[in-house]
């Protein structure tokens, strides 16, 4: 439906298939490539120069939805794709603004065509400054320093009657082109983000690990062991490690940490409730973060975190921005877990005779669900690249990086 | 294009890698889905309402190769359209088909393949109808490994193991059980055997028959170790190299690919090629060649064994999308249900399938576009695509093809199979395990090899015949199927009134054995007892063969026992004969020594065996002299001890000569001359007189018999007079000797002297054939004299 450029296209196909036969795993590693491919469509993407950020959208939507079709269960891929959405409509807002005279900045980088790092810094700068104008008005918006009523105003209104913004545009050949080059600036940003997630995330340990306290977790995250190794620079603590049933990732991070002199016990996951007591902070990483603050984990964790809250013991989740779903659980069309093989839990054949009921009779099953669904009540801090956050202000991130618009491609 | 080339180097060995070749047999060369692949090639038909190839295909693509040839023979063209349509948009992904009209075997195909030229390096020789998620990777690099250090491995083998129980195997693919051996160090294939094919499908006689299995000698030689697995599963995933087509086109006769080709290579020594085998574990890989093993393998898929080939993470198109909900309820889009609808635990529902009030669905895959009535029950059935069911049906365990349509209250036993657009009437009953189609049975098939796979499928004949058929079915229909003049065509109490279809009948009584139905409790157990049986005939055939080893000697005699009782009598005779021409003066006495003696050697005899057999001849030539009382047998013995007892004496060089003699004595008596039992000491005493036996080997025989059973001691008992004076007579005797043999030292020194010596003589003997009685008879001897030395001393 959409004519996307015959070069993008193998690409797109490449890593559907890739996406679909689970070649490509972990939200982060997902993210990247999916943000390397789309930054690959934008840029062929050719634009008519009366119809810019709608034909984008378009094409962006279509590639999109073809993506996250391939890999339901990986919510960081229809994240990434969202956020490109969201990029896309605030540079076009603020593309708008620039053609609004009042906004000096704007024009002078609008008649210096050659000079990029001006170019880029000035629309940067308006980019982020029209972030806060894309929210829907709150509270928060108002406490926050509010530069520029006016131009604030003036945007509102340029995206309302985003028609009439693009009759006024049109006609300017050299407008689709900038657009596009903010647009992937943007997304170059996006990634270099991406890349220091674990560092950023690793940088805010030493405020949260005390000394002398010992954490618990389950399973093994990449962003959950920069953590802790950040922590162990100016402190000395102790890590309980539940192995993680049925893929044992936690036996993994145990020799890692003990690598790492760190002083590490490693328990069984039914042992969890037994040790909770003597930890100070339960500290894990996560494989997306939803709309209401709920989290969904890998399994066993919402087990851990009940056993966290009878003890009253923080439950603290790991997790990027890449990983924040604009989805709400409840949601019928969001897939919450995957169901893999039950050769991980048990060898096939153990159970052949009860599995086909040899005489027709009542069969076994074994199911092996990957990941947990964690109530937002649950869970005490997230902390992401960005700073701590509450579960409860998840919701004004979601409005933050997403436009309400994109949420049902 | 430029991705192409882009492609190109981030694979930079591309299409030169030599494992990116799989070449995919379409095609299983044999009738286990008749009458249904006379219509449909098997590949095709719905797995999980996906057609099984795709599994096989998805499998091979996202493992890594990179280049498949189908081998398409029977229904080519149908194999070929689909292919085109569906897998030739793929990128790094080729696949090429091949047809073939007049293939009948594996062995063809692959013929024709080495034909074409195109397969460049190792590859993967499959069947269109396997279900794997294994990674190809390590046994790729096994095999490759393998093959550089030795060009003869040409092949490796994927199995699986499973548990060894011959009602699981039953219940799992419908299979017998195999057995392997190999080599455990290096993997290698020794001796490849299906015990189903041994058995035969007839009896069950031959069937425990079948558990036996016999191994070469050869085998065992030159390893330190071989393997017996009996509990694995053929996943029928071959890694080949180039040369398994060149040795088939070479061995022209080579049909099957296990039962020609493997068992070929085994038995063939000249080339000495060797197959090695790969166990894989935690993947699942299963090929689906019965009715069972689809049903089984529907089941894993259902089960998510196969994860990520399961419906609704590889197969699911945005079209369709299916969802999985709780218990492995799998729906697609579009599924219509009456709110009072059941359905069960390990279901799937395509989309377009509606399902009216109060029916129960349960572990069944039911296709696309199909309408159910009410009242339904289906239970552990394969419903395909746009079946439509009358209310009140009953299906269980049935398989049920696309475009069926069964009346209100029609009922299919466990084990029916309805192929493509058969009408069931109404309220009639399909008896178990019929298989009915609209394609007539061709009769003549049943004569021929199982190898012939889809019948004339091949020449076209099997395509065309069932749309006309249906067509006119169908016309008929229409008119409510009231005078129809095709009716009389289908027989009604084979699919009832109104309906269409014949029945097939495969003159097979063990039709459950791969059917989709559970086992019968019936059979169930006969298989259990049957088992049972086996079990303990093999505990007695153990038992047997424990006691065997129970002991180095004895076993030598239970194996050799026969032929050395043979071998003594016939020595005895011969010595015997010898003998007597001697006493007929035929030849001379030294003759007879000689000819005793060259006998000796040549059957490897001592000479207390010599000594026996004439001591026997002996006896025996007095015993043949005329005579009534033992008196006369005596005076006879003595008279025959006397003139004879020189020779005799030719053959005592040693003690324990003289005690063979003496026991043959024993044996004589006891046995073979009853006669001699009475008179028994006095021809000892002959014997002793006449210096044929030694005082002292008399006194070593007494003292050995001392601790043997009381039967065995009579005729010590008899002789024990005797014996006590030789014992006296010999301890004087002893006496005297030292004290004159040592007169200076005194009767002490010279009685340690003794000791010394006899001590000396027992330790420094190296006579290993002392027996231990005798040692110990000697040790006696020294003790008896260390208490003379004790008395000397008081």
């Amino acid at each position: 439906m959409v004519a996307t450029m015959p070069d993008v296209q193998p690409l797109v196909d490449e890593f559907c298939t890739k996406l679909n036969r689970r070649q490509v795993e972990g939200s982060l590693d997902t993210a990247k490539l999916a943000l390397v491919l789309l930054r690959q469509v934008i840029s062929a993407q050719r634009i008519p120069p009366n119809a810019s950020a709608a034909v984008l959208i378009d094409a962006i939507k279509a590639v999109g939805v073809r993506m996250i079709a391939a890999n339901l269960i990986e919510l960081a891929v229809g994240n990434i794709v969202r956020r490109v959405l969201h990029i896309i409509r605030e540079e076009d807002a603020s593309l708008a603004i620039t053609v609004v005279p009042g906004v000096n900045v704007a024009v002078d980088s609008d008649d210096e065509d050659n000079s990029d790092i001006r170019e880029q810094s000035s629309s940067h700068a308006v980019a982020a400054a029209n972030r806060n104008v894309l929210r829907a008005p709150s509270l928060h918006n108002l406490l926050e320093s509010n530069p520029n009523p006016v131009k604030a105003d003036v945007t509102v209104a340029s995206t309302g009657d985003s028609a009439d913004t693009k009759s006024r545009s049109g006609d300017k050949n050299s407008r689709s082109w900038k657009l596009k080059h903010n647009v992937i600036e943007s997304i170059n940003i996006m990634l270099d983000e991406l890349q220091d997630y674990h560092s950023q995330v690793a940088e805010q340990a030493l405020e949260h690990i005390h000394q002398n306290e010992v954490i618990l977790t389950l399973g093994r995250s990449r962003t959950l062991l920069h953590f802790l190794l950040g922590a162990k620079k100016k402190r000395s603590f102790q890590v309980v490690v539940a192995e993680g049933s049925p893929r044992y990732q936690g036996h993994k991070l145990a020799k890692e940490l003990t690598a790492e002199n760190l002083s590490t016990t490693l328990i069984t996951d039914s042992a969890v409730f037994a040790m909770i007591s003597r930890v100070n902070m339960v500290i894990v990483g996560a494989h997306a973060v939803m709309a209401n603050g709920g989290v969904l984990a890998p399994v066993g964790l919402h087990m851990v975190a009940l056993a966290a809250k009878r003890h009253a013991v923080p439950f603290v989740v790991l997790t990027g921005l890449h990983k924040l779903c604009p989805l709400y659980p409840h949601n019928p069309f969001t897939l919450l877990n995957d169901m893999k093989s039950p050769s991980e839990i048990l060898d096939f054949g153990e159970l052949s005779g009860c599995l086909n009921g040899v005489t027709g009779g009542p069969e076994s099953h074994v199911f092996n669900p990957t990941f947990d669904y964690i109530p937002p009540e649950l869970v005490s801090l997230f902390i992401t690249d960005t700073g701590g956050h509450n579960p409860s202000y998840v919701y004004r991130l979601v409005a933050e990086f997403y436009s309400p618009e994109d949420i049902v491609l | 294009m430029c991705t192409r080339r882009q492609d190109e180097r981030f694979y930079p060995a591309g299409p030169e890698e030599p494992e990116g070749q799989a070449v995919l047999l379409a095609d299983s060369f044999a009738q286990q889905f008749r009458p249904i692949t006379d219509e449909r090639p098997k590949v095709l038909l719905p797995l999980v309402n996906v057609p099984m190839i795709d599994y096989t295909l998805e499998w091979l693509a996202s493992a890594g190769v990179e280049e498949v040839f189908v081998f398409c023979c029977a229904h080519a063209k149908q194999v070929t359209s689909y292919l085109e349509r569906e897998w030739t948009s793929q990128s790094n992904f080729t696949v090429t088909p091949i047809e073939s009209r007049d293939c009948v075997s594996a062995g063809d195909a692959l013929r024709v393949i080495d034909q074409r030229g195109v397969v460049r390096g190792d590859f993967i020789l499959i069947s269109g109808d396997t279900v794997s998620n294994m990674s190809l990777k390590e046994v790729l690099k096994e095999h490759q490994e393998r093959r550089r250090k030795d060009k003869l491995a040409v092949m490796t083998m994927v199995y699986r193991r499973c548990k060894p129980h011959p009602l699981i195997h039953q219940s799992r693919l419908g299979n017998e059980e195999l057995l392997l051996v190999t080599d455990p160090s290096t993997k290698q294939l020794l001796h490849y055997d299906s015990l189903k094919e041994a058995g035969g499908r007839e009896s069950t006689k031959q069937q425990t028959l079948a558990r036996q299995v016999v191994l070469e000698r050869s085998l065992l030689s030159h390893r330190p170790a071989v393997q017996l697995c009996s509990d694995v599963q053929d996943c029928h995933i071959d890694i080949c190299s180039p040369e398994v087509l060149l040795l088939f086109t070479d061995n022209f006769d080579y049909q099957h690919l296990r039962r020609d080709f493997v068992k070929g290579l085994l038995s063939d020594e000249i080339l000495g090629n060797k197959i090695h085998t790969y166990e894989i574990v935690g993947d699942y890989a299963a090929r689906i060649d019965n009715l069972r093993a689809y049903d089984v393998v529907s089941k894993d898929i259902i089960h998510r064994w196969t994860y990520p080939m399961v419906p609704d993470i590889r197969f699911a198109s945005p079209e369709t999308g299916i969802k999985i909900g709780r218990s492995n309820i799998y729906k697609e889009d579009g599924v219509v249900l009456a709110p009072s609808t059941i359905i069960g635990p390990s279901t799937v529902v395509g989309s377009g399938t509606s399902i009216s009030d109060k029916s129960i669905v349960k572990n069944s895959v039911i296709g696309r576009g199909c309408t159910i009535g009410s009242n339904v029950v289906i239970e552990g059935s394969h419903i395909w695509n746009n079946v439509t069911i009358g209310d009140n049906v009953q299906i269980r365990h049935a398989v049920v093809c696309d475009g069926v349509n069964l009346k209100a209250g029609a009922i299919l036993e466990p084990g029916v199979v309805l192929s493509f657009k058969v009408v069931i009437g109404e309220n009639f009953t399909v008896p178990a395990y019929s298989k009915i189609s609209l394609v007539l049975q061709r009769h003549e098939e049943d004569s021929s090899d199982e190898e012939l796979e889809y019948a004339e499928a091949a020449s076209g004949v099997a395509g065309s015949p069932p749309s006309p058929l249906y067509d006119r079915m169908s016309g008929s229909q229409a008119d409510d199927g009231d005078e129809a003049p095709e009716s009389p065509r289908w027989d009604p109490l084979e699919v009832g009134v109104g309906g269409a279809g014949c029945k097939w009948s495969t003159g097979q009584d063990d039709e459950w054995r791969h059917s989709v139905a559970p086992i019968p409790a019936e059979r169930v157990r006969e298989i259990v007892a049957r088992e049972e049986e086996a079990e303990l005939e093999d505990a007695a055939r153990d038992m047997i063969t424990s006691s065997r080893n129970d002991n180095v000697a004895e076993q030598l005699d239970d194996d050799e026992e026969a032929d050395e009782e043979d071998d003594s009598l016939f020595f005895d005779k011969e010595v015997e004969a010898f003998f007597r021409r001697a006493v007929t003066g035929e030849s001379s006495v030294e003759n007879v020594v000689l000819e005793v003696n060259s006998l000796k050697l040549a059957d490897d005899r001592s000479f207390s065996d010599c000594a026996g057999a004439m001591f026997r001849a002996l006896l025996n030539l007095a015993a043949q002299e005329p005579q009534t009382t033992s008196g006369e047998l005596l005076q006879n013995t003595r008279q025959i001890v006397v003139q004879w007892g020189s020779l005799l004496r030719r053959f005592l060089k040693h003690q324990d000569d003289e005690m063979e003699v003496l026991l043959v004595f024993e044996e004589i008596c006891t046995e073979d001359n009853k006669e001699y039992a009475p008179i028994f000491a006095s021809v000892l005493q002959e014997l002793y007189d006449k210096d044929v036996i030694s005082e002292e080997a008399i006194i070593a025989w007494a003292s050995e018999k001392q601790h043997a059973d009381e039967s065995d001691k009579i005729f010590v008992k008899q002789c024990e007079k005797f014996i006590q004076w030789l014992q006296e007579a010999s301890e004087e005797e002893e006496e005297d000797e030292d004290e004159a043999a040592y007169p200076e030292y005194g009767s002490v020194a010279s009685a340690t002297r003794c000791v010394a010596k006899s001590m000396d003589a027992l330790i420094s003997s190296d006579r290993t054939d002392l027996s231990l009685p005798v040692q110990i008879a000697q040790m006696r001897d020294i003790l008896q004299l260390c208490s003379h030395l004790s008395t000397y001393e008081e």
